[in-house]
This record gives structure tokens, C-alpha cells and sequence, in this order.
């Protein structure tokens, strides 16, 4: 390792923060946009062109708006809650493969931040970690909302955690009957393994499943339907944004939190929001994977293509993010609960018996065979 | 969805997660509906204020003005009954004597102060029915934000019409000042209106104010009066 590679690993993982950066500033505005088109109002107009620039306006408002401590905060707690939502919030993106690898003078480039061969273990700590900055800045506020909304926090996560990590289980185990290697929690390797069409895998119905693309959606659907329902509680986003429930909580565990501290929290939920979509799309739908046209377009077009798709996938995700809080109330409290433990848990566990029998199956055939 | 969480239905899981994402989809449809709506132009219900403005109704209770007739005379008498009727006690009026030889108003007496705390004002309008001379009324100018408690106390130099009809406005310099606004004037029902009384069938009873003003007739009316 010489001077080099350690400038694009500084390189790419520069990128991958000034790409998380912008994602975000676009998905505020965009969520207010979006939810405006739905409540069949105008949404933020006033700053740049169709009001882009309302998220840099708002950023640098609350930058320079004064922070209120409480008296009765726990102080130091108090100040480190922000940066825990924050950089858990960052680091999950950092194992999410955003581009095709490619070489450059001889030296292969990855467009990631760090390709774990434990990624998603990786992911699944670091979500963990990011209910401890909510739990905390809720404790230590002093106030009894706050303290409410961490509590809830505490109790949702652990709830869809499970779920979320049990789908994961069944995505891993069949994409490791797909490769040669055996199973991985690589997310690169994950996404290379979702190369390709059903064509491949079914010659015999080629010419029907070529136009299939390789996802794990596919065989996975139901693993996929609790992951999503899972990042949706995990984000905290509404249905199940009990943590900040506004009308009962008077903003949950932020209500304490002012300026730039408050502005963290804020731009950690955003973060979290692409972070996490963009591993559902990573996971269940090919990842960057998608075609390229090789040759019938300029090699800078096809080389950047697979970033596109990416943010393609993630978007469709992410407009159903803003579609679902446009429409659904909030769930009650015993019904997040009922949800998480009395039917998500068990199907993702039903589904991965079924999943562990189907692929056993193809693996070894018939038991008794 | 009723039963869907409640952990006590007897359907099945399968029949309860269908039903489940059958009756989120129904709510899906609706803001995807109205988000189509609003995309192709025809959904919005807001504007894009300040930079367009609403038509008001005509009788819409904005900022008062003080009117005079069309020879200039003053039409405030001094009397107090819009403070007497004033229900938040925000106006106050102090009459006096018409100065002999050159008379503010047509009576006896004028309106030496009038003032209108607008913090105060609820725009009620009874004011502008109590006035027996018709020399309140109110236009359709509603930005009335100041930054100072002193600004929002109206006086006879904001409140009354110059000679020539037109009213004064507050910040005549702020970019929201709109003079049409002011220019306006909210229908003016008497106070002696037949309403209901058959001889009257098709009278006007209604008039527009400031009265110095040529006046369009208001809907549905054949012809302006006052």
C-alpha cells in the first residue's frame, strides 16, 4: 500500500460522505415536496429554483440559531447525543457498494466506503448503536417527553431489529447457494451475486426470464415486505414514528434540542433514510446492477450508469417512504408492539424455514431420496 | 382494519396480511390520487402568496377607513356610537365642535380623535353598522403587521380619506402594501335594510363605500346606488 491507494481510499470515501451530503439536502426538499404534491398544496418555493435550496437555507438558519440547554440536562449526554444519531447514520452508507468497481492505471477502485466481509453484520451494530443517541438524548433532556420518546425508542427498535435482522438471515442464505463461494455478509459480493437475469439460472426458460433481472426481491419477496416494514420503524418514520410523535410527545426525544444539535437529529433521520433504503435496494434489488449498454453509449455514460441505477432503485423506495407517511396514521402503542412481536417476527421466521427447506431441497434433493 | 392488530381475530395470518395491505392500498390510492391531481395543475387548492393574491369577498372585513363626502366634508359627526357598540372598547372618539366658518363635517359637531387600536380590533364590523352617517367602513387591506405597538394604533392620519378619495396607507413604502386593497371598499349593508319586506323586492339596499368613489354595481345587482 503506497500513497496512492491510501489517496483513494480518502478519495472514495470522500465521495461516499459528499454523495450521502447531497442525497440528503435533495431528499428533505424532496420529501416536502412530494407530501405538498399530496396534500394538494405548493410545498417550499422561495429558495433557488422549485425552493431546492430550502434544505441549505434551513441548515444554515438553525447553524447559527442559539442552543438551548436545560437546566435539569444531563449535561455531557446531552451534547453527545447528536453525534451518536449522526455517526451511526453515516457509517451505515459507508458499506453500501453505490458504483461498479473499476481499475484505474492498474489499481482496482471500489465506489464504497469500506468493503466489510462482515457488511452487514456491520449494519445490523451500527442501526443497534443509533437507538442509544435516541434513548440518550430523550434520558438526559430532563423533560418528561423526551424521556418518553426514548423510552419508546428503546422498545421499537429492539422489536424490528429482530424482523429485520431474521429477513436479512434468509436473504444471506440464499444468495449463498448462488455462488460458488459459499454464504458471505459482503455487500459487494451480495450485489455481484444479483448480476445477471432468472435466464441464467433457468436456461430452459430462457426466453421468458431473460427479461427477469437476478434480485432477491423475487424469490425473497416476503423477506423483502418485512425488511421494508422493519427500516420504516427503524428510521422512525411515520407509521411508526411513535418516538417522535409530535401531537403526543411535542416532538419526542429532540423537543429539547435546539439549533444545531436539533439540525443533527434531523440530518441523521434524513441519512438513515437513504442509508437504509439504499441497502433494501442493494439487498432485494440488484444493487447498482442493471444495464449498462456496454459499447452503444460512451464509456464515461456506462461507467457511471450503475450509480444511476442505484439511486433509481433507492428513490422508488424512498418515494414510497413519503407516500406511506403521507398516508397511513400513526399506530398506537400496543399495535407497533403487536405488529413487530405477534406477526412480523413469526412470518420472517416462518419464511425462513421455508426458505431453509426450499433451498435444502435443491441443494441435496429429498431427504429420503 | 379493525381486528387487523388486535391479536384476537380468528382469520388467518395469510387472510389477515392481504386484508391488512388491501386496506393500505386503498389509503395509498387516495394521496397518489390527489398527488397526480396536484402535478397536472388541477389539485392545488393554495397560492403562491404574495406573489398572487386572492379575490376577496366583496363584503370582507379588512382595515377601516374614515370616508367624506364628494364635496370633501368629513362625514364623522363625533357621535361615539362605534365606540359604544365596539365590543374589544378598541376605538375611542372625541367630538368637538365644528370650527365656525370653515366646517369639517356637515353637522354640528366632528370627529376631533378618532383612534382604532387594531391589536384590539376584532373587525367585527359594528362599528360600521352603529355608525348612524356611514363615515366608517372597512376596506379589504389585511396586512396590517407592525413592529412596534405604538404602529398598530390607527389615527385620524391613517384612518381618514384625503379629499380626492383615496385612503392612506400605513407603510405606503412596504412591498406588501397593495393601494387597490385599501382602494376597495366592503359592501355596506343599512343598518335600515328591508330584508324580507315585499315593497322592497328589488330595491337596493346596499351600498358601496368610500362613497367619494364612482362604484361598479355589486353582483347581481342592474345598477350601483349610494
Amino acid at each position: 500500500m503506497d500513497g496512492i491507494d491510501i489517496l483513494i481510499v480518502v478519495g472514495r470515501v470522500v465521495a461516499t460522505f459528499v454523495l450521502l451530503l447531497l442525497v440528503t439536502i435533495i431528499n428533505v426538499w424532496l420529501e416536502r415536496k412530494v407530501v405538498a404534491d399530496m396534500q394538494n398544496r405548493i410545498g417550499p418555493l422561495r429558495a433557488g429554483p422549485w425552493g431546492i435550496l430550502q434544505t441549505v437555507a434551513d441548515g444554515l438558519k438553525l447553524f447559527f440559531k442559539e442552543q438551548v440547554m436545560p437546566r435539569k440536562a444531563e449535561m455531557g449526554m446531552f451534547v453527545l447525543a447528536p453525534f451518536l444519531a449522526v455517526i451511526p447514520a453515516f457509517l451505515i452508507f459507508t458499506n453500501v457498494p453505490w458504483g461498479r468497481p473499476f481499475s484505474i492505471g492498474g489499481r482496482e477502485v471500489i465506489l464504497q466506503g469500506a468493503d466489510l466481509n462482515v457488511g452487514l453484520l456491520a449494519i445490523l451494530a451500527l442501526s443497534s448503536m443509533a437507538v442509544y443517541a435516541v434513548v440518550l438524548a430523550g434520558w438526559s433532556s430532563g423533560s418528561k417527553y423526551p424521556l418518553l420518546g426514548g423510552v419508546r425508542a428503546a422498545a421499537q427498535a429492539i422489536s424490528y431489529e429482530a424482523a429485520m435482522g431474521l429477513s436479512m438471515v434468509a436473504v444471506v442464505m440464499f444468495s449463498a447457494t448462488t455462488g460458488e463461494a459459499g454464504g458471505t455478509l459482503s455487500l459487494a459480493e451480495l450485489v455481484a451475486r444479483q448480476n445477471g437475469t432468472f435466464g441464467d439460472v433457468f436456461p430452459a426458460m430462457d426466453a421468458v426470464l431473460r427479461f427477469v433481472p437476478r434480485w432477491n426481491l423475487i424469490p425473497q419477496f416476503v423477506a423483502f415486505g418485512v425488511f421494508f416494514i422493519a427500516i420504516i420503524a427503524e428510521t422512525n418514520r411515520a407509521p411508526f414514528d411513535l418516538v417522535e410523535a409530535e401531537q403526543e410527545l411535542v416532538g419526542g426525544f429532540h423537543t429539547e434540542y435546539s439549533g444545531m444539535r436539533f439540525a443533527m437529529f434531523f440530518l441523521a433521520e434524513y441519512v438513515n433514510i437513504f442509508s437504509m433504503c439504499a441497502l433494501a435496494a442493494t439487498l432485494f434489488l440488484g444493487g447498482w446492477n442493471g444495464p449498462t449498454f456496454e459499447g452503444a453509449v460512451p464509456a464515461l455514460v456506462s461507467a457511471v450508469l450503475p450509480t444511476v441505477w442505484l439511486l433509481v432503485k433507492t428513490y422508488v423506495l424512498i418515494f414510497a417512504f413519503f407516500w406511506i407517511r403521507a398516508t397511513l396514521p400513526r399506530l398506537r402503542y400496543d399495535q407497533l408492539m403487536n405488529l413487530g412481536w405477534k406477526r412480523l417476527i413469526p412470518v420472517s421466521l416462518a419464511w425462513l424455514v421455508v426458505s431453509m427447506v426450499a433451498l435444502g431441497y435443491r441443494s441435496w434433493g429429498l431427504p429420503w431420496a | 382494519m379493525a381486528g387487523c392488530f388486535d391479536g384476537g381475530t380468528r382469520l388467518s395470518v395469510l387472510g389477515v396480511a392481504v386484508g391488512v395491505i388491501a386496506e393500505i392500498w386503498k389509503g395509498l390510492k387516495v394521496t397518489g390520487r390527489q398527488m397526480v391531481r396536484t402535478v397536472a395543475g388541477s389539485g392545488l387548492v393554495t397560492i403562491k402568496y404574495p406573489d398572487e393574491f386572492r379575490e376577496k369577498p366583496q363584503r370582507f372585513h379588512g382595515r377601516h377607513v374614515l370616508n367624506r363626502y364628494p364635496d370633501g366634508m368629513e362625514k364623522c359627526i363625533g357621535c361615539e356610537l362605534c365606540a359604544g357598540a365596539c365590543p374589544a372598547r378598541c376605538i375611542y372618539v372625541r367630538g368637538a365642535d365644528n370650527p365656525p366658518g370653515e366646517p369639517r363635517s356637515p353637522g354640528e359637531r366632528f370627529g376631533y380623535v378618532y383612534e382604532i387600536n387594531m391589536l384590539r380590533c376584532i373587525f367585527c364590523g359594528l362599528c360600521v353598522e352603529a355608525c348612524p352617517t356611514e363615515a366608517i367602513t372597512m376596506t379589504q387591506l389585511f396586512e396590517m403587521s407592525t413592529t412596534t405597538r405604538d404602529d398598530a394604533i390607527y389615527t385620524k392620519t391613517e384612518l381618514l380619506m384625503d379629499p380626492d378619495g383615496s385612503v392612506p396607507h400605513m407603510f405606503p413604502s412596504d412591498p406588501l402594501a397593495r393601494m387597490e386593497e385599501l382602494a376597495t371598499a366592503d359592501g355596506w349593508l343599512r343598518a335600515t335594510a328591508p330584508s324580507g319586506v315585499a315593497a322592497y323586492e328589488g330595491v337596493a339596499a346596499w351600498q358601496g363605500t368610500p362613497a367619494a368613489a364612482d362604484w361598479a354595481p355589486e353582483p347581481g345587482q342592474e345598477h350601483a346606488d349610494g
